[in-house]
């Protein structure tokens, strides 16, 4: 008799899923990422409403906004970043715990943005690393959610299970 | 309310004040010794009992004077406007008396202009910067500040220290958008203004 499945078979492999260590990481990760809205000027309003019904940002699995950097690990700054806002950016995405990722929404927050001028920072990645960039001014909801899908490609390709390990190791040391 | 009689009475009162034009609402001069009397007499004699502004003018180092303090109160029985223009004495250090023991909400306008110009106000209770931060060395407002900005460590050393980032004076390429002013509606549109050094023109040394 041949056999015509190539498909995972649980009669004959028992309960046990061969797959990378890394698509399992990154496949729980890419799917509960959980927001820290860092809304700063009218960004954060587009960011509203993409979290509301008409756009649904948790349709994609992110709609768990969190107020508190310990509970999130994506930092999503909409909005005018000002020198002496900087300080607080980088102290909120230092409190928030690894893996965490950044996205710099909007023109201002990438740029600077229409603000060429001596209070705002030109850009939010003088002080943190960013990950995606979204234009508009403010983007609307469809461009954020795009930005978050492209996240969500970023992490899935990520080598989370070499830099876990890296981590463990230096963290012995 | 603001009529003839009023205004004669005002400054028969206050001889040391002046009109200075009537355009769009009555607008005095007044000595900045004197700011408290005068506004406490509009707050408790002349019902002008809100203050809608407080703000300052940098005229230039040309003129006299160069530090000017604009105060607007409003009558919220006369529904009428008063401006009061009063000019610092001091261009090197400009002071002036706080009128936060008259109108409480002066507070913040009087820390802002602090902020912006550096116009001391004599008897504020918190005299400190309200928009930039505390260890800010200029200020802004004035005229011989750049827009742009200047080179200055930011205030926090922990966050320099991982990040190296520091102020920077923004490139003036492609913004802020002014307008002209002048010609025709087509030509007076707000355009990009080159105030300062860009990606093409290199910094002045």
């Amino acid at each position: 008799m041949v056999s015509n499945e190539v498909a995972y078979n649980s009669k004959i492999e028992g309960e046990v899923i061969v797959t990378k260590a890394d698509a399992v990481v990154n496949w729980i990760r890419k799917h509960s990422v959980w927001p820290m809205p860092m809304g700063l000027a009218c960004c954060a309003i587009e960011l509203m409403a993409s979290a509301a019904s008409r756009y649904d940002i948790s349709r994609f699995g992110m709609e768990v906004m969190r107020f508190s950097p310990r509970q999130s690990d994506c930092m999503i700054v909409a909005g005018t970043v000002t020198y002496k806002m900087a300080e607080v950016v980088r102290r909120i995405y230092d409190q928030m715990g690894d893996p965490k990722w950044v996205v710099a929404m909007g023109a201002c927050a990438s740029t600077g943005g229409m603000y060429r001028s001596y209070a705002v920072m030109q850009g939010v990645d003088n002080i943190v690393p960013v990950d995606v960039y979204v234009s508009g001014c403010p983007p609307r909801p469809e461009a954020l959610l795009d930005a978050m899908m492209k996240l969500q490609d970023k992490i899935g390709n990520e080598p989370s299970t070499s830099r876990l390990l890296q981590a463990r190791n230096t963290s012995m040391v | 309310m603001i009529d003839k009689d009023f205004i004669e009475d005002l400054l028969k009162k206050h001889p040391y004040s002046n009109v200075k034009h009537q355009n769009d609402c009555l607008t005095l001069s007044c000595p900045a010794q004197q700011i408290i009397d005068l506004t406490t007499e509009l707050r408790d004699q002349q019902t002008f009992d809100l203050l809608v502004d407080l703000t300052a003018v940098d005229q230039g180092e040309a003129v006299e004077n160069r530090f000017m303090v604009v105060i607007h109160l409003y009558s919220c029985i006369h529904h009428d406007y008063i401006r009061i223009h009063s000019d610092c004495t001091d261009n090197e250090s400009p002071e002036f008396p706080s009128i936060h023991s008259v109108y409480p909400a002066a507070n913040w306008h009087e820390r802002e202009a602090f902020d912006m110009f550096g116009i001391v106000f004599t008897g504020h209770p918190n005299l400190k910067r309200i928009l930039m931060w505390d260890e800010y060395p200029y200020f802004p407002l004035r005229k011989e500040f750049p827009l742009a900005g200047i080179d200055v460590p930011l205030p926090a050393d922990d966050v320099v220290e991982v990040t190296q980032a520091s102020v920077e004076p923004a490139p003036m390429m492609g913004g802020p958008f002014v307008s002209s002013g002048q010609g025709f509606m087509s030509d007076a549109e707000p355009r990009a203004k080159d105030e300062s050094w860009t990606e093409k023109k290199e910094k002045p040394v």
